[in-house]
């Protein structure tokens, strides 16, 4: 799913401020919001799809029922600051569209949370705002990870007291653990992540899976909302079923800090499922090192022929809007439109196929008592790391002919001993002839 | 019961009993944590069993030099030098004889402790398996050093292989030493020589001269 005609929403988030049309020129950086990241009174709100606008005068968005209120422009223009973490957190925390459905580290629970939820966050230890770490240089933000890196070079601020405060070793260095500590043996392979960050989302729940195969259900002719366990819908006319999960345990890739991404040009096989980014990285590239994941899954519609991804247009334009999902729950009409409006070719046939989306898991890192156990990977069956192959990893991997035939000689010498042994008793050393 | 008299001979110096008991304590401890680390049973947990491993591995390495200094100086290797004569007796008394109430055939000696059977073990042991063991182990414990010593050629599922099949080599060791033990004139005469020194052996047993090699005095310690 894609912001291409759907931008009236989605740049309430996605840079875009001040969207009107096609012809919106993404490149030109007036685009951006001062105020979303630096007023302090807590009071600037966007109207959800106001195209990254505030409310010019009271309004209701019909997709939350809440009412919006324009800005008292004078006080928010004072107020402007260091953002903290409720400027960040109004988008980022709500990637998606809601608390916690894209990024599994990232959700309201990061507001005010504790230091069990994140050692360096938590309001009742170091209290860390979000730009402590996503340091910056002339409004360019250390830490977002797209295809290039998200850092080129391990350095510690010991090495270099300007280097950007993103990773852990800037401020941790490359052997932060006790000294002898095998732990120190891992960081050139194992991310720090993999370790301090047992489980993502474990507070708020985040969404796993997203089948829009399943949207367009009606109960008495109206769309309608199922709640789940977790508080969370597990069923929306408008988006399909979707499942929620807290405390998840991370899937995990060697990474080398780029992510690949899939585009709606690219072709892709319909039988397998589709991945739509994937880490960049290798076991044998030095630059990469096993990292924790959220790998977010679901059905998406693509064109039958073309085998492509395609971009449906969702959200409407207008109460006369005929092609818009949200409005008519027609895919055949929404893809048509979307496809003609981003430029792309479209079969008028489609279907729906899995796809996965994986995110970095970084933020919620756990108290230093409550890192993954060795054991957790260290293990025959069922390790965290089990689907990394290709090298040997202590107490995982075996040779099995190896042990058989080396547990038959042990148990051979045992039953040899033993036979000898019962020989010698039954002739009583022979002493008994003599 | 027609057996010769028995006489008590000092068999094991207070060095020797000492450092028996503490490579047996050693290799008991590296077994059952280095068996934990394969993943073969769960007792003091991965971290406390890898750590207690390397710390006993790499003290097993020191001492082991002062074992090997010792030897040398002191002569001793020469009870470890390898020889077939008698080897077919001594086999044969192992299979056979023992059952028939015999005599041991190469009985124990101040001077020549260990049967032909013996030396050949012990020398594969001490000159072959726990060299190979202690270097394996050693390279597996510094694999986060190899780029820098220049070892990055060598392949750690090859070292854990061949530290592997040394384990199960020990294991098996242990199993038939544990039991060979009890072979002397009575269960307990053997692990007793090796607590005490003191060892019952028949009177009169002569030391043949080829179990000396060279040396042609006794010993006057």
């Amino acid at each position: 799913m894609i912001a291409k005609s759907n931008e009236a929403r989605c740049t309430s988030c996605h840079a875009g401020y001040g969207w009107k049309g096609n012809d919106f020129d993404f490149t030109d950086q007036t685009g951006v919001d001062c105020l979303v990241c630096h007023e302090q009174t807590g009071t600037y709100k966007k109207f959800p799809a106001g195209a990254g606008n505030p409310a010019p005068r009271e309004m209701v968005f019909p997709g939350n029922g809440k009412t919006y209120h324009p800005p008292d422009w004078n006080k928010v223009a004072q107020s402007v600051g260091r953002p903290t973490r409720n400027n960040c957190g109004t988008c980022h925390f709500f990637g998606g569209g809601g608390d916690g459905v894209k990024h599994g580290d990232l959700d309201s629970s990061l507001m005010k949370p504790n230091k069990m939820l994140d050692v360096h966050m938590g309001t009742d230890g170091q209290n860390f705002d979000c730009v402590r770490c996503h340091s910056t240089t002339l409004h360019n933000i250390a830490g977002r990870v797209y295809t290039t890196p998200a850092y080129e070079h391990r350095k510690s601020l010991i090495e270099d007291d300007l280097a950007s405060k993103i990773t852990c070793e800037s401020c941790h260095s490359s052997s932060p653990h006790k000294e002898d500590a095998k732990a120190n043996d891992h960081t050139d392979k194992v991310a720090c992540q993999s370790c301090h960050v047992p489980r993502f989302a474990r507070v708020n729940p985040t969404k796993m899976w997203w089948d829009w195969s399943q949207a367009g259900k009606k109960k008495n002719g109206k769309p309608y909302k199922v709640k789940g366990e977790l508080e969370r819908p597990e069923y929306d006319t408008l988006k399909g079923d979707m499942k929620w999960a807290k405390d998840v345990v991370p899937e995990y890739y060697w990474y080398n800090g780029s992510i690949e991404h899939l585009t709606v040009k690219d072709v892709i096989d319909p039988g397998k499922d589709v991945v739509i980014n994937r880490p960049v990285g290798d076991k044998d590239d030095i630059h990469s090192r096993i990292f924790p994941f959220k790998v977010h899954r679901g059905k998406q519609p693509y064109d039958k022929v073309n085998k492509t991804l395609v971009v449906p247009h969702l959200f409407p334009k207008g109460p006369a809007d005929a092609d818009a999902y949200w409005k008519t729950f027609d895919w055949g009409k929404a893809i048509a439109f979307g496809m003609d409006y981003t430029g792309l070719p479209y079969s008028g046939e489609y279907d729906f196929v899995e796809t996965s989306y994986v995110f970095p898991i970084t933020h919620m890192v756990a108290p230093k008592d409550n890192v993954v156990a060795c054991k957790e990977c260290h293990a025959h069956e069922g390790g965290r790391l089990a689907k990394l192959t290709g090298f040997y990893m202590p107490g995982r991997d075996n040779f099995r002919a190896l042990d058989t035939l080396g547990w038959i000689v042990v148990i051979g010498a045992l039953l040899g001993v033993v036979l000898h042994g019962l020989g010698r008793v039954f002739t009583a050393n022979g002493r008994k002839e003599q | 019961m027609e057996h010769a008299k028995m006489v008590n001979i000092y068999l094991y110096t207070r060095y020797e009993r000492f450092w028996h008991w503490l490579q047996s304590a050693i290799i008991i401890l590296l077994l059952i944590t280095g068996f934990e680390v394969h993943g073969s049973f769960r007792l003091l947990g991965f971290r406390t069993a890898v750590d207690t491993h390397s710390f006993v591995g790499l003290s097993w390495l020191i001492l082991f030099a002062f074992f090997i200094f010792w030897i040398f100086t002191t002569g001793e290797w020469r009870q470890y030098a390898p020889t077939t004569r008698k080897m077919l007796a001594v086999v044969r008394y192992y299979s056979y004889g023992i059952f028939r109430g015999e005599s041991h055939p190469v009985p124990k000696r101040k001077e020549a402790k260990h049967n032909p059977l013996q030396r050949l073990v012990y020398l594969s042991l001490a000159a072959l398996l726990l060299p190979i063991q202690m270097a394996t182990g050693f390279l597996y414990w510094s694999y986060n050093s190899w780029p820098a010593w220049g070892l990055d050629w060598l392949s750690l599922p090859v070292v854990a292989a061949i530290h592997m099949a040394g384990a199960f080599a020990i294991l098996s060791f242990l199993v038939v030493h544990l039991y060979m033990i009890t072979t002397g004139h009575t269960i307990s005469a053997h692990t007793r020589a090796m607590i005490t020194g003191w060892e019952e052996v028949e009177e009169g047993t002569r030391i043949e001269d080829w179990e000396q090699k060279e040396r042609k005095s006794p010993q006057t310690d």
